[in-house]
This record gives structure tokens, C-alpha cells and sequence, in this order.
């Protein structure tokens, strides 16, 4: 990371010949800076969590929680979100796939949540701009937190609240095709390739104003309204963050500059937690298979569950 | 021969029933391609990510969009 220093500083200072010190070379420094890392670093995880994900496509989460029960199964389930790769067109083939396989409906919902909370981007962002110490800190919390809310909805028993066409439904079965070792690194190139390409340009403005924030915004600014001063700050970002879904990429290098200025850990993680969690497009296409009851139980109970998650971390962090 | 696109609607099985298209044309054999969009039958063929491809009854591709000269490679 020293050598990325060294390019944007020889960049920024040299080639552009703007005054160390100054607000406007300070801005564009970290600009250079943190756009050099946060793509290296995209291309590197990215291909490499692809990688990985080839060897446990849903069918195979499937079978392996088939015969799982409460708890064990709810764990169990909250990891393997982690790498089954998700994208909300899957969500209902997936939904009723772990349904058809007997899946108790609160084990289901620890995956549904793990899934989109631990993505690859936002775990990229996290380590680029913060660290892989916070970077595994939201990791393990995803986790907890997809357990603990898978527990609670299979607790208020809701399953006849979902659509009823799902329990008819039954499942085939299929050889599928176990890839070749030039297949798997050929897909994960590719699923590289479309991920940079939705995300750069949000990487970029989100790089951009966390440049500017840095260079220009004044700490006290930040400090009255979202400081610690602030009971209010954790829940105000959570209520922002629900709509802001898909734009992990942008909004984190924000909050990584307003932490710098004093924004507290919690309120930050629990803000960048409810931008991934729950997400609008995933719910309507969820209301396919579930009723509306039970999307809003389950954005209810994600959202306090965050909210009590930024609380403690502003304690303990 | 037959193709089917499984996927409930999204872009990316749109664009897989492009490529599936484009690769019957290249191979200049007779192929009929179709969109299977119904839920009760995507789940029939044991497939729970989508878009699948299913060349003759067999899942070749779940959950991603292969490339044109793979599909081509598979109605060879």
C-alpha cells in the first residue's frame, strides 16, 4: 500500500505541481490514494470470492441444510449465505427451493439475510477504506445478525405467511454439471468484469466526496449533528440507509471520511448495514413468495437488530 | 433439439435468451429456443439459481450467462 502512497503523493504533488499542505492537494492526494487501492483491491477479492463461490451454488447449500434443524441450522445457514453467490433475480427460485427441501422457515431467513448483509463489495470497501479489522468486525456481525433473526422469525411461527402456491410446489432433480477448473476462473473473470462495470462510477463519487469531506469539511460540522452527542444519530442512519440499496460502493468511502471527522463506529456500521440488508428491490420481488405481513415482520425485526448493533458498537468501540 | 431459458423475467435471463439465439444462428442448425418463465416448471428441473440454460432436458448453466461460442459448443 506504501507503493500507492508514493503514486498518488509523486501524482498529486509532482506531476501536478500542487503545494503539499494545501486543502485542494490534500483532496486530490486521498482522492488518488484511495481510488488506486479500492480497485485493486475490487479486482483482486472479487475474482477471488467468484472463485470460491463456483464450488457452492445454492442447489449444494441446499442439500447441506436439508437435514438441519433450529439453531445448528440457522448458523449453518447465516455462513453459507456468505458464499452462495445471491442476486435478487434467484431470490424466489431460492426461497421456495429451501422451502420445498423442509427448511423450517427462520433457518431460510438467516440465509436471506447473511446473503445480501456479507457482500464482496461492501467487504471490499470496508477493508480498502477501514481496515480488515472493522472489515471482520461487519462480517462476523452479518452473521450474528442473520442468526438472531432467523431465531426470532422462526419463533413467532409465520409460515402461513407464505404464499400458499409455495408448499405445492415440488423440485426436480438434475445432474448439474460440475464446471471445469477453466470454466470456474473464466465466469469469475467475467462476474469481475460486470461488477466493476455497474460499480466504478459510484466508487468514483463516493471516492470523490469523501475527498472533498475530507479536505473541506470542518469536524465540528459533523460532530453536532451525527456526534455522540446525538442520541438520535444511530436510528437517523439506519432510516437513510434502508432506501440507498446498491450503493454500498458510493456511500462508504462518505462514511469512511465522516468517521474521520468524528462520525462515532457505530453509527457508521450500522448505517452502512442497513444500506445492504434490506434492500426495496429484493422485498418486492420477495412479495412473490411471501405476504407483506411477513416482509414487513422481516424488515422490522432487521432494522431494530441494526439499530441496537450501532448502539453497542458506539459503546464498545 | 431443443433450448430453454429458465428465469422469472430478469435482465440477465433476457440476455441469456440472447446469446441463445445468437448461438443457434452461428450454428446455422435447426434449434428451437424458448423461455420458460414458469416457476412450478424452473423448480422442476432442480434448478434454484437463475437463469438456467437447459439444452434436451439437461441443466448445462445455472445462475450465470454463459458466453454465445460456449452455447455453441454445447448444440454442436
Amino acid at each position: 500500500m506504501s507503493m500507492l502512497k508514493y503514486l498518488a503523493d509523486s501524482l498529486v504533488y509532482t506531476l501536478m505541481g500542487i503545494q503539499p499542505g494545501t486543502m485542494l492537494g490534500e483532496a486530490l492526494d486521498f482522492f488518488f490514494y484511495d481510488a488506486m487501492k479500492v480497485f485493486l483491491l475490487l479486482v483482486v477479492i472479487i475474482f477471488g470470492v467468484a472463485v470460491i463461490r463456483s464450488f457452492f451454488p445454492p442447489e449444494k447449500s441446499r442439500k447441506l441444510l436439508g437435514n438441519r434443524r433450529e439453531y445448528a441450522g440457522n448458523f449453518l445457514a447465516a455462513c453459507l449465505g456468505i458464499v452462495t453467490p445471491f442476486c435478487s433475480c434467484s431470490a424466489v427460485p431460492m426461497f421456495i427451493g429451501f422451502v420445498e427441501a423442509g427448511l423450517p422457515l427462520g433457518v431460510t431467513f438467516s440465509f436471506l439475510i447473511s446473503s445480501p448483509t456479507v457482500n464482496e463489495v461492501a467487504l471490499v470497501m470496508l477493508w480498502g477504506l477501514f481496515g480488515w479489522k472493522i472489515a471482520f468486525i461487519y462480517t462476523a456481525t452479518g452473521v450474528t445478525l442473520a442468526f438472531f433473526g432467523g431465531i426470532i422469525i422462526g419463533k413467532l411461527k409465520l409460515e402461513h405467511l407464505v404464499e400458499d402456491y409455495v408448499y405445492q410446489i415440488k423440485m426436480g432433480e438434475s445432474e448439474t454439471v460440475v464446471p471445469a477448473w477453466r470454466e470456474r476462473l473464466g465466469y469469475a473473470w467475467d462476474y469481475t468484469k460486470d461488477i466493476l462495470g455497474r460499480v466504478w462510477l459510484f466508487v468514483l463519487i463516493g471516492i470523490g466526496l469523501g475527498a472533498w469531506i475530507h479536505g473541506y469539511v470542518p469536524m465540528e460540522f459533523v460532530l453536532k449533528y451525527a456526534g455522540p452527542g446525538n442520541p438520535f444519530a444511530v436510528i437517523v442512519a439506519v432510516l437513510i440507509g434502508i432506501p440507498l440499496y446498491s450503493n454500498a460502493a458510493g456511500t462508504i468511502p462518505i462514511v469512511q471520511a465522516l468517521v474521520e471527522k468524528g462520525l462515532p463506529m457505530g453509527t457508521a456500521l450500522a448505517f452502512m448495514m442497513s444500506i445492504v440488508a434490506i434492500s426495496t428491490p429484493e422485498m418486492i420481488i420477495l412479495r412473490k413468495v411471501i405476504k407483506l405481513k411477513l416482509i414487513a415482520i422481516f424488515t422490522g425485526i432487521v432494522a431494530v437488530a441494526i439499530i441496537i448493533i450501532g448502539y453497542l458498537f458506539n459503546v464498545i468501540l | 433439439m431443443k433450448i430453454e431459458v429458465l428465469g422469472i423475467g430478469c435482465s440477465n435471463c433476457n440476455k441469456l435468451y440472447q446469446h441463445a439465439l445468437e448461438a443457434v444462428k452461428l450454428s446455422g442448425k435447426e434449434v428451437e429456443v424458448i423461455k420458460v418463465e414458469d416457476i412450478q416448471k424452473i423448480m422442476g428441473y432442480g434448478v434454484m439459481s437463475t437463469p438456467a440454460l437447459v439444452i434436451d432436458g439437461v441443466v448445462k448453466a445455472a445462475g450465470k450467462v454463459p458466453k454465445v461460442e460456449q452455447i455453441k459448443e454445447w448444440i454442436k
